[in-house]
């Protein structure tokens, strides 16, 4: 299958510092893949890269064959990519369905005059936004929630509100950054199988990041290992697993608890 | 635990303390002090007195023995109203000992008389000084252990009696008068008018508590069972709008005062309006409000005056352009700051309002504007035949500006774009990132915000007949988004509230308009500590599922 997501030679820098650097990356259809690295390896800064909040100085990024890189972010999203983020962004002060209102906006077509008038088309169309949105609400189970401030959602249910609020965008690529941040084994392996039923249902294509080594190595396609900004490895979980600089990366550091183990492999497998 | 806390109430008392201490020296008591609220207490007594109940409620409502040990609560309440009543007897025992009124010119004899009740001896004065804010400050410490219905309905009852007794001359001027006429004195209210008045006001009061803890519990019902049926909505609202049909001819009698106070705070509900699609909706603070308003008002001055600067269009005429300029205005504006954020933004708009009134005031200009001296003779809107001269009659012209500006912010903000603005005013970054594009966003605010205030400024113009470049000034800025903090952000009914409280209140308080500033920043204060949200909070939209199965649910 033909990829849906193509970088080539990306480098993003902060001053001195190289965010990313002369990565290469690609993405088929369809498929799950993740980014893995220690703290600070540039995940995130390349997440920020793809979704247009940052510029790349150098490289291009390609999606469906049409360059993105330096687009606007909104235009971006228009095009068919949402995302979540690390540390939960919702809009707190709305409610739940709210949000997920919000995430339609790019497949909104009306103005404002449709709304002060209530045309009929515009009627139309917000009788249909509010029938999705509780669509959107019951796959994910938070129909529950509606009505509720996004901000006293419990954690889980504010992780799962993010996805919502990315899917309600109709997006083909999902960029999810940590989904099972701070979740309990019981949540993470919910999670795992929800993330692989996303892909199924709505015919995604999904890109994480993720710390938990156990999530990658079950969920993942294909993997790419970032370390200061540059990729040291890329491959199926079982190559990345024995790959010897991969395991430096991670001793190194004395991130320990993050190395891939033999059991986990296992499990996975 | 508890020696901390009676610590902090020691605390509490002596900031009370300062804080009385400071009104009485603002110079306010005296001279509020010639209008009789109820007998022989005057708006002079209320307003030091009002510091006692305030911090004795304050403190009961923060105290952490509110649920623990509650009977001491009032013990905190009587202690903090007794210090700080200790401490403001201070200054008379003081004051008549040495002459303090080099430093501070209100320190006379006759405030110190008046602190003291009159009294003739000062041990005597300064105890019955001390027993009250004691008393006061306990009996404000007993309302938050009281259940809710009681503490709402004593603490709404007590407030709206003391302002029924304050503005007593405006109460008989309105039909109401046959009701309440055999309450008041001549001026003020008598001590049983005002004890019927309570009990009456606090029963009622009491009611609507109740009332609306019923329909919070039955609209999370309504979201399971449906919808609340129209017929009760329509009702509500007719009563509404008849009330607000016949309020200038019958209730205020066409008294032209009274109306003329309602119109000035209609034409701020207008601004209000306006500023709240800025900053509640959309999260935009702006402080050159103002420049809007003036463009509204310039623009029909200048074209409908009679006088040698106008044109002599009609006011239907200009009415549409006024509108437009602004709006215009609004958008230009608003591109160079549309990637600014919080303070940056606040400080350029500011710069922006300020520019136009200099530019109204400039001597460059002063052949097409008028400079200074303004310009005048701008004539009243007509009707056919009818001239709206009278303020009861503008009355209906602001009314109609209301129900337009309305209808539009609330249509909008249950929109593709109003949902877009809150996202906005949420997270930015976010927002864009979910497909929202910033720039139209914004100056669709900008937009829309501009152009409610120039419909405002318009009709001012008409209204007052001549326009002067010093009338735009900033404190109009800061009276709007004044007014939009204490009715309760984003919330439309709240910008009502805020009006009628930081525009009608001090319009019909003469004495007060010296201390003005002063008011709105106690009134700031207050509401960020008693109603951080403000006193009209936006309440949560409740979405129910749609139950009609009209059209395909994918698009
Ligand atoms: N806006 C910024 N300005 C300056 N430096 C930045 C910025 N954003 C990220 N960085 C730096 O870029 C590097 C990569 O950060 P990034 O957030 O992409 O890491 P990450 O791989 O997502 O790490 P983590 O696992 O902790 O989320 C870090 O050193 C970070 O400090
Ligand atoms: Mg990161």
């Amino acid at each position: 299958m033909a990829p849906i997501l193509v970088a080539r030679h990306v480098t993003k820098r902060f001053g001195g510092l190289v965010a990313v650097n002369d990565l290469d990356f690609e993405i088929e259809e369809h498929a799950i893949a993740s980014v893995i690295g220690p703290n600070g390896a540039g995940k995130t800064t390349f997440f920020n890269c793809i979704t247009g909040f940052y510029v790349p100085e150098e490289g291009t990024i390609t999606f469906e064959g049409k360059e993105i890189q330096g687009l606007r972010p909104d235009k971006i999203t228009s095009m068919g990519i949402a995302r979540t983020y690390q540390n939960i962004r919702l809009f707190a002060k709305m409610s739940a369905i709210e949000n997920v209102m919000v995430g339609m906006h790019p497949r909104l077509s009306l103005h404002w005059w449709d709304a002060v008038v209530h045309t009929p088309a515009f009627v139309r169309q917000e009788r249909r936004v509010l029938r999705r949105a509780w669509e959107l609400l019951d796959y994910i189970g938070l129909a529950d929630w509606a009505n509720h401030q996004a901000n006293s959602l419990p954690y889980g249910a504010q992780r799962r509100l993010e996805i919502a609020r990315a899917l309600a965008s109709e997006p083909k690529l999902l960029l999810l950054d940590e989904p099972t941040a701070g979740m309990n084994p019981q949540e993470t392996a919910e999670m795992i199988e929800f993330i692989r039923k996303l892909r199924d249902d709505w015919d995604l294509t999904i890109l994480l990041i993720e710390h938990d080594m156990k999530v990658v190595m079950t969920i993942s396609e294909k993997i790419t290992v970032l370390d200061f900004g540059t990729k040291i490895a890329e491959g199926k979980p079982e190559d990345i697993q024995r790959n010897p600089r991969v395991i430096e990366a991670y001793l190194g550091r004395g991130a320990a608890s993050g190395l891939p183990t033999a059991q986990a492999a296992d499990s996975a497998a | 635990m508890q020696a901390t806390t009676w610590r902090s109430t020691i605390k509490a008392g002596l900031l009370t303390g300062v804080i009385a201490l400071y009104v009485a020296l603002t110079g306010m008591v005296l001279s509020l002090s010639k209008r009789p609220v109820v007998d022989k207490l005057s708006l002079g007594h209320v307003v030091y007195m009002l510091v006692f109940v305030v911090m004795g409620y304050l403190t009961a409502r923060r105290s952490s023995w509110r649920t623990t040990r509650p009977a001491l609560v009032p013990v905190q309440g009587l202690v903090v109203g007794g210090i700080g009543a200790a401490l403001l007897a201070l200054l008379p025992v003081f004051g008549q000992q040495v002459d303090l009124s080099w430093i501070f010119v209100t320190t006379k004899p006759n405030l110190y008389k008046f602190l003291l009740f009159n009294q003739e001896s000062m041990a005597v004065g300064v105890a019955y000084l001390v027993l009250t804010g004691a008393a006061l400050g306990g009996i404000a410490a007993l309302l938050p252990i009281l259940p809710e219905v009681l503490h709402q309905g004593l603490l709404y009852g007590a407030g709206f009696t003391l302002l029924l007794g304050v503005l007593s001359d405006l109460a008989q001027r309105t039909v109401l008068k046959v009701v309440l006429k055999p309450l008041f004195a001549y001026k003020g209210l008598k001590p049983s008018g005002a004890l019927i008045l309570f009990v009456v006001l606090s029963v009622l009061f009491g009611l609507r508590h109740w009332w609306l803890q019923r329909q919070r519990e039955r609209s999370t019902m309504e979201v399971i069972l449906g919808e609340r049926p129209a017929w009760a909505r329509g009702v509500q609202q007719g009563l509404l709008l008849g009330f607000l049909l016949i309020l200038p001819v019958w209730l205020l009698n066409k008294d032209a005062y009274l109306n003329s106070v309602v119109n000035l705070v209609n034409l701020y509900i207008i601004m209000g309006l306006g500023l709240n699609i800025v900053v509640g909706f959309a999260g935009l603070l702006d402080l050159g409000y103002v420049a809007f308003f003036a463009i509204g008002a310039y623009t029909v001055a200048l074209m409908t005056s009679t006088g040698d600067l106008g044109h002599g269009y009609t006011f239907w005429q200009a009415l549409p352009l006024a509108v437009i300029l602004a709006l215009v205005a609004g958008v230009v504006l608003g591109i160079p700051v549309l990637r600014m954020r919080g303070d940056y933004l606040a400080i350029v708009t500011l710069g922006f309002g300020e520019i136009i009134r200099i530019l109204a005031n400039s001597d460059w200009l002063k052949p097409f504007m008028g400079g200074a001296l303004g310009v005048l003779d701008i004539p009243k809107p007509a009707l056919g035949n009818l001239v709206l001269k009278e303020e009861y009659q503008l009355y209906y012209l602001i009314l109609a500006g209301i129900f337009i500006t309305w209808f539009i912010a609330t249509r909008l903000y249950h929109s593709r774009v109003g949902r877009a603005w809150q996202a906005l005013r949420e997270d930015e970054d976010v927002a864009e990132a979910m497909g929202i594009h910033l720039v139209t966003t914004k100056l669709l605010a900008f937009g829309f915000g501009a152009a409610f205030s120039g419909l405002s400024g318009a009709i001012f113009a008409a209204k007052v007949g001549s326009v002067y470049p010093h009338t735009f000034n900033l404190i109009i800025s800061i009276n709007v988004l004044s007014l939009i903090i204490v009715g309760g952000i984003g919330s439309l009914p709240g910008v009502v509230v805020g009006a009628l409280a930081l525009v009608g209140l001090p319009e019909l308080l003469r004495e007060f308009s010296e201390y003005r500033m002063l008011f709105y920043g106690i009134a700031l204060i207050t509401m960020m500590l008693v109603k951080p949200e403000g006193f009209w909070p936006k309440k949560l939209n409740v979405y129910s599922r749609p139950q009609d199965d009209t059209g395909p649910a994918t698009p």
